[in-house]
């Protein structure tokens, strides 16, 4: 039931963005509003994500474990449809534009290896995938998580023109964690 | 041909003339009952309004995007922000602009004098946001040359700085810390004479909004909207170059020219395409946003990629 829940909770941004677009309250520029919202929700929860081990390492918050990968799974999601705003909705498949952007644009360049980096983690988060690399082999690709997030928040620093107080935030509690797990590897 | 014939308003966008003219009638009426103040019920209309020959040939932009949807970051650095702080906290009147520097007749304008005595007219132009967003409008407003030559510029007149209004107590966005305010902008003067650059005091045929820049502002519908510079109280005539807000905050993005120039990416974002609000996908950017007949010949000579 607390599952169901976790899950509910982790969906309830998507089904707010489709009640939003249904009603037609995203404003003049709906494509951006949409993929700007995704793109907040999947640093979000991936930073979630990334809090949990700190919170049970540091808070002995054990509970929390459970919820790992499901909030991983969900952030990961959410950076699905935020590249498929930008690739469908914005883009409208210009592949050649992309390419350049992703070329040019040190932000695309964030957000593209950002996913690049997520992308296997997702595909091997199953119970199964652990047990066929071991252990160590799966840990040590996950830990490619460590360098997304940062680069998620990089990615947002990068593209707005002004206002850096949201995304600058992002990127301090992400460094906070990623440095909680270093000390308490090393120290305790 | 950039100059169009005016044929491409979709008849659904036009009001019939009874629904404005009993709109006029109610906000009249309500002003002689002392409803509303006697600024509004002027508001309205620009009785006189002459539609001009520069016009576009493209579907306008909603009324509701072009004041909904807005970069003024005195009144925060979302684009719904504008609209929903600045009506009613921008004072708008009374408001005098003063006209000094390098020329013979400094001064001020006021501007309800400056309505008065104004033919103004109706221009649809392009507007193209350094964000790659772009918009259709039908300002109302006087060319900017017309109103710069009352002050007779002298021959040190190189360049005109513009300044937007300063207080904190209209604008909370003020606070908003590493911009060196208040906004200022500048044009060199052949720009500023140019026939297209506008000051313009509405759109849609109304007074302009709080959060569209009233009661003056600048359109430079060549240049990225940046450089239209809202809620203008003063102009100076200069000599040499003067500083622009934008440049300041980050010089390699934002050039003083600032021209639209699809060759010339911002360095964090691509100017080839654009976005037009109420359209899915993107339109490829035009040289000079499509007035390049009527503007490239001020720029001829010069390096574009270095003069961004």
């Amino acid at each position: 039931m607390r599952r169901l829940y976790a899950h509910l909770l982790c969906a309830l941004p998507l089904i707010w963005l489709g009640a939003q677009a249904a009603l037609g309250l995203l404003g003049a520029n709906p494509v951006e509003a949409a993929i700007r919202f995704l793109g907040d929700w999947g640093l979000r929860i991936l930073i979630l994500a990334l809090a949990v081990t700190p919170l049970r390492q540091v808070g002995k918050v054990s509970a929390v474990a459970a919820y790992r990968r499901m909030l991983g799974l969900w952030g990961f999601a959410y950076v699905v449809l935020h590249l498929l705003g930008y690739v469908v909705l914005d883009q409208f498949f210009d592949w050649a534009n992309i390419g350049h952007e992703i070329v040019k644009h040190k932000f695309i360049t964030a957000g593209m290896a950002a996913f690049a980096l997520l992308a296997p983690l997702a595909a091997t988060s199953t119970q199964g995938m652990i047990k066929r690399m071991g252990g160590m082999a799966w840990r040590r690709l996950h830990s490619a998580v460590y360098l997304a997030v940062p680069l998620g928040a990089l990615h947002y620093i990068w593209m707005v023109k002004a206002g850096r107080a949201q995304p600058t935030l992002y990127l301090t509690i992400t460094l906070l964690l990623l440095l909680s797990r270093w000390v308490y590897a090393r120290f305790r | 041909m950039l100059i169009r014939r005016p044929d491409s308003i979709k008849s659904s966008e036009i009001t019939p003339q009874s629904a404005y003219l009993s709109r006029r009638q109610l906000i009249a009426g309500a002003a002689a009952w002392g409803l509303l103040p006697a600024g509004l019920a002027l508001a309205e209309a620009f009785p006189n309004l002459r539609k001009s020959d520069y016009k576009v040939d493209e579907a306008l932009t909603s009324q509701k995007d072009v004041t909904h949807y807005n970069n003024f970051y005195e009144f925060g650095l979302d684009k719904e922000d504008p609209s929903a702080n600045a009506p009613g906290k921008l004072k708008p009147r009374p408001w005098t602009i003063k006209v000094d520097g390098e020329c013979a007749k400094p001064g001020t304008i006021d501007i309800d004098a400056f309505l008065k005595e104004s033919a103004i007219e109706e221009r649809v132009y392009r507007h193209r946001c350094v964000e790659a967003w772009s918009m259709v409008i039908p300002w109302a407003g006087v060319p900017l040359g017309d109103v710069l030559k009352r002050f007779e510029p002298t021959s040190n007149a190189k360049y005109v700085a513009f300044e937007t209004l300063n207080d904190p107590a209209q604008m909370p966005g003020l606070r908003e810390r590493g911009f060196d305010w208040p906004y200022h902008e500048g044009l060199r003067i052949d720009e500023a004479m140019h026939p297209l650059a506008l000051l313009a005091v509405g759109l849609y045929g109304e007074t302009l909004p709080a959060q569209n820049g009233a009661p003056i502002r600048l359109v430079v519908p060549w240049k990225y909207g940046f450089k239209g510079i809202k809620s203008i109280v003063r102009i100076r005539f200069v000599e040499s170059q003067p500083k622009t807000l934008w440049n300041t905050y980050s010089t390699k993005e934002y050039g003083f020219y600032s021209n639209v120039n699809p060759d010339v990416d911002h360095p964090r974002w691509s100017q080839a395409k654009e976005h037009r609000i109420g359209e899915f996908g993107r339109r490829p950017t035009l040289p000079f946003n499509g007035y390049a007949d009527q503007v490239a010949s001020l720029y001829s000579g010069m390096d574009l990629k270095r003069y961004f």
